[in-house]
């Protein structure tokens, strides 16, 4: 029991440490409410399609942005709208703001500086994704010795 | 013979065309206890109700949750539609929506949406459903008791209207 309280620890601490650095707030504690014995890994699966719509959305822009014949801002625009929508969803605060930065460039439509707001939207999405899959690791170490995930609040 | 509020759970349409977000919602309304239905347009939405074709009307949906930003037919597009329908005008459409943009949350409420909720939607926006659909449950067993009362006791009906006769 003492090596499952270990674990235990390491993510109540892990937890609250992604609170405090910002990479998640509030939403993502809500949705933490949300598991319970019918869905106990319900933030997991949102987690995974989030990261599958962000890698989607980021790679298009990406594309969007190296048009040679002229960037269609109004397709990036949309997909910032749809990742600052999804993100504010799950509880993803700094790319989520990350989302926000980026939109007043490509309202500008300015080329460079939406190609810089990519690259940090991108390394606030491999923050989030390396964080909570560490977290998600804890979780499933923890079930895997028989504990239960502690509920947070 | 009288018709005590229905323990079946009530049943929620929930229309969103982004895959989180539904989940969320669908989460949300389960854990409050409700039965869901989720579909990612309008369209689909409609044709879940039956709008679309006049053979399965079986389908009891008591109350819509729409997202407001959708391709194709919006939430409010959806709300028009609703509200424009004969048979389903009278249930009640909870509009949502990202953006925090007053002139339309007002559109969606002077065009007949019960709420407004903005996103994340909260498990309390959500337990604020209840009482518009306990206002319309009351309602429809008030016109379902009615109508049973004169289905079940034609002999009261022929009993009074024979002392009347006899008076």
């Amino acid at each position: 029991m003492d090596f499952v309280n270990q674990l235990q620890r390491k993510f109540i601490d892990y937890s609250s440490s992604l609170h405090r650095e910002g990479i998640v707030d509030d939403q993502f504690t809500q949705l933490r409410k949300l598991e319970d014995e019918n869905s106990p890994h319900f933030v997991m699966e949102v987690a995974s399609l989030f990261f599958e719509d962000c890698e989607k959305l980021i790679n298009n822009m990406a594309i969007a942005l190296e048009q040679k014949q002229g960037v269609d801002f109004k397709q990036i625009d949309e997909c910032i709208h749809q990742l600052k929508g999804s993100s504010s969803s799950i509880g993803a605060m700094r790319v989520k703001n990350a989302c926000i930065a980026f939109r007043s460039f490509s309202d500008g439509q300015n080329r460079e500086g939406c190609l810089r707001c990519l690259q940090q939207l991108s390394h606030e999405y491999s923050l989030l994704k390396n964080k909570l899959q560490t977290l998600f690791r804890l979780e499933k170490q923890i079930v895997a010795a028989g504990g239960s995930i502690p509920r947070v609040h | 013979m009288v018709m005590a509020a229905s323990e079946t759970k009530f049943h929620v349409l929930a229309v969103d065309d982004t895959l989180i977000d539904r989940k969320l919602i669908e989460k949300l309304l389960k854990t409050s206890s409700y039965q869901v239905t989720a579909v990612d347009s309008g369209t689909k939405a409609l044709e879940f109700l039956g709008l679309n074709n006049n053979d399965h009307h079986d389908v009891e949906v008591n109350l819509i949750i729409t997202d407001y930003c959708m391709p194709g037919m919006t939430g409010y597009d959806l709300l028009r539609k609703i509200k424009e329908s004969s048979s389903f005008k009278d249930i009640p459409v909870v509009t949502m929506s990202s953006d925090n943009i007053p002139s339309r949350i007002n559109r969606c409420l002077e065009d007949g949406a019960e709420e407004f909720f903005l996103k994340p939607v909260q498990l309390s926006d959500v337990n604020k459903l209840r009482p518009h659909l306990m206002k319309r449950r009351t309602q429809t067993n008030v016109n379902k008791r009615k109508a049973m009362d004169e289905i079940v006791s034609p002999d009261r009906t022929r009993a009074r209207y024979n002392e009347l006769e006899v008076k």
